[in-house]
């Protein structure tokens, strides 16, 4: 541990000499100064953890002395030394930042309890300081990848909003990294330091998201024992991610229109009206604007949420961002999974270069976990890769519903293993039980 | 480990400076303590306080040891310390230089209100002065709780400490 620094502004030198003393002996780096401007030399010099400030002194006084080091150094700890007449002064330093003070002569007892604690409350800030720069570390835009044109005009947006307030909408296909962006938006915020909350819209069912987002009193309903924040209320000061914000149903659009519109809400059960602060970004892979011509969505809760909108491109339109991508989950799983492969063959690149990613990054990402796990390291070859090859295109032109792409699919993998069913479910990976479900469901041929 | 001298500053009883001078023989190795005559600490004195001013007493007790051969003195006074700063001192010591000094006053009971206790006192006393003739080696504040110089502010930290010093203080004492 760095041994700590004190230094004792004061005009009278038998108070430097006595104090300077006193913390030699318990093993600080002890300076003096005897006066403001000297003192602020010393401080420019090199900072110090505490400054002992006396308050009436000649030339510059204490609260002057004090306004400066506080536009200089804000992070260093003062202490108001004061006799007794002058509390008022005191009180004025501490309204100006100054952390405590401390009437002459002191009782060592005191003193020695003011010191550790003012030390502690240096460390305090200091770790908050190394938190800070973690976050900042952290929340560098390093999963977002993609040097595509398209993706890096999705980057320069997110940069440009990130620094405002406003409500985002990001929009984009399924697998496309939707959430990635929005932790983007919120780390380039100044709202970063506070929390992001994400809520899956599409995941619960009505009752469960009105108690998920408002929170409930004790004994609201059923099973409510104790009272719990809602997501709004957690999201306070930093940004609410309504992820799938598509799926939510009328009842829960009227409720949140309400919200967003009051920025203010009730628990369940309760009657008080709490205020929040959060920044709100919502995703969805739903055409919203469609659904409002439907009328499945509400046109007032539309404009509410569309008013930054961004867009994310599926992969297949920044093909030049595949090899960089793929290069990129390599290198992050071979770490995760602790297998050492070095990159891809030729030929495997190609093929993922040529693929259509209908499932875009997340597909590819799991492409590339597959095939470390069948393949052999140190390279990935184009057979360990799951997608068909190029020129076939996947699953059936036409057909882009998912139930009709299992199908396709599941029938070329048990044509592929001869419709041996153990051999297809395990590539598949999935339990033969399953597979006898699904070739039932779709009424698939097994020979 | 060369000779303490103790010096009762003003009145002490002559009892009460033997048991010390025994006791510190038998922690702290000195080959030799020896106990001279009374400081009159008069001119210390701060009429306004009521207390005497430690550090005067240091210079004083400094300047009557013979310079150099690594003797110490240790000043007793019955009477309260204090630095101008500060409301009061157990004690003073010069770091690496040849004096120190400590108050019976706040170590004694009953400045607090309890019955006296002579073997408290003692106890006390002789952990002060390990704790002064341990800055007088050099000896910083230690922060383990098992080490004489361990910081004591009030007489309930005195009592918490043993009247030992810690391995790396006491090889520091040594060296």
């Amino acid at each position: 541990m760095a041994t700590a620094s004190i230094l004792i502004i004061d005009d009278e030198r038998v108070v430097q000499e006595s104090l300077s003393r006193w913390f030699t002996e318990y093993g600080y780096d002890v300076r003096t100064a005897g006066d403001g401007r000297s003192g602020l030399s010393a401080l420019a010099e090199r900072p110090s953890d505490i400054v002992l400030l006396d308050i009436k002194m000649p030339g510059m006084d204490g609260i002057t002395v004090l306004e400066r080091i506080k536009e200089v150094a804000p992070e260093v700890v003062v202490i108001i030394m004061t006799a007794f007449a002058t509390v008022d002064y005191a009180v004025s330093a501490l309204k100006m930042g100054a952390w405590d003070f401390i009437r002459k002569p002191f009782d060592p007892d005191d003193l020695s309890r003011l010191v550790e604690k003012a030390l502690e409350h240096r460390g305090l800030m200091a770790e908050n300081v190394q938190l800070k720069r973690s976050i900042e570390e952290i929340a560098r835009f390093d999963d977002v990848i993609g040097k595509s044109a398209a993706m890096q005009a999705v980057l320069n947006l997110v940069r440009t909003v990130g620094s405002t307030d406003s409500t985002v909408l990001i929009l984009g296909e399924s697998g496309t990294g939707k959430e990635l962006i929005a932790r983007a938006i919120h780390a380039a915020s100044p709202r970063r330091y506070m929390p992001i909350v994400p809520v899956s819209c599409g995941a619960l069912p009505d009752t469960l998201m009105e108690s998920e987002l408002f929170g409930h009193e004790k004994g609201a309903f059923t099973g409510a024992q104790y009272r719990r924040k809602g997501k709004l209320e957690l999201a306070d000061g930093g940004t609410l991610f309504l992820d799938e914000v598509g799926e939510i149903s009328p009842k829960t659009q009227v409720d949140l229109l309400r919200v967003l519109e009051d920025r203010a809400f009730v628990r369940l059960g309760g009657q008080k009206l709490t205020e929040v602060d959060f920044r709100l970004v919502s995703a969805t892979h739903r055409d919203l604007e469609a659904m409002v011509r439907e009328g499945t969505f509400r046109q007032d809760l539309f404009y509410r949420l569309n008013v930054v909108p961004v867009r994310i491109p599926p992969l297949r339109e920044r093909r030049e961002d595949i090899p960089l991508l793929a290069e990129h989950f390599l290198s992050k799983l071979s770490r995760q999974m602790n297998r050492r492969f070095a990159g891809f063959e030729p030929a495997a690149m190609d093929r993922l270069a040529r693929h259509d990613w209908p499932g875009n990054v997340r597909e590819l990402e799991n492409a590339v976990e597959r095939a470390m796990v069948v393949g052999t390291p140190p390279v990935i070859r184009e057979a360990d890769l799951p997608m068909k090859a190029a020129g076939e295109p996947f699953p059936v032109e036409g057909e882009t519903s998912l139930a009709a792409m299992e199908r396709v699919h599941i029938q070329r993998i048990l044509d592929k293993n001869e419709s041996n069913v153990s051999r297809a479910a395990r590539e598949l990976g999935i339990d033969r039980v399953t597979l006898y479900n699904k070739i039932r469901k779709y009424g698939l041929r097994k020979e | 480990m060369p000779g303490l001298t103790l010096v009762p500053v003003g009145a002490v009883p002559a009892g009460f400076l033997s048991a010390l001078s025994a006791r510190i023989v038998s922690l702290f190795a000195f080959e030799t303590v020896r106990a001279r005559d009374p400081l009159d600490p008069s001119f210390s004195r701060d009429p306004e306080r009521g207390q005497l001013h430690s550090t005067r007493l240091l210079e004083a007790l400094a300047a009557a040891c013979p310079p150099g051969d690594g003797e110490r003195i240790l000043g007793v006074a019955d009477a309260d310390l204090f630095i101008p700063i500060l409301t009061f001192v157990f004690g003073e010591a010069q770091l690496s230089g040849p004096a120190a000094v400590l108050s019976l006053t706040r170590l004694r009971p009953e400045f607090y209100g309890l019955p006296r206790d002579d073997s408290v006192l003692l106890a006390r006393t002789v952990k002060e002065a390990l704790h002064e003739l341990g800055h007088t080696y050099g000896l910083l504040h230690c922060r383990r709780p098992d080490c004489v110089m361990r910081a004591s502010t009030n007489a309930g930290e005195v009592d918490l400490k043993p009247a030992l010093f810690c391995r790396s203080c006491a090889a520091a004492t040594r060296s």
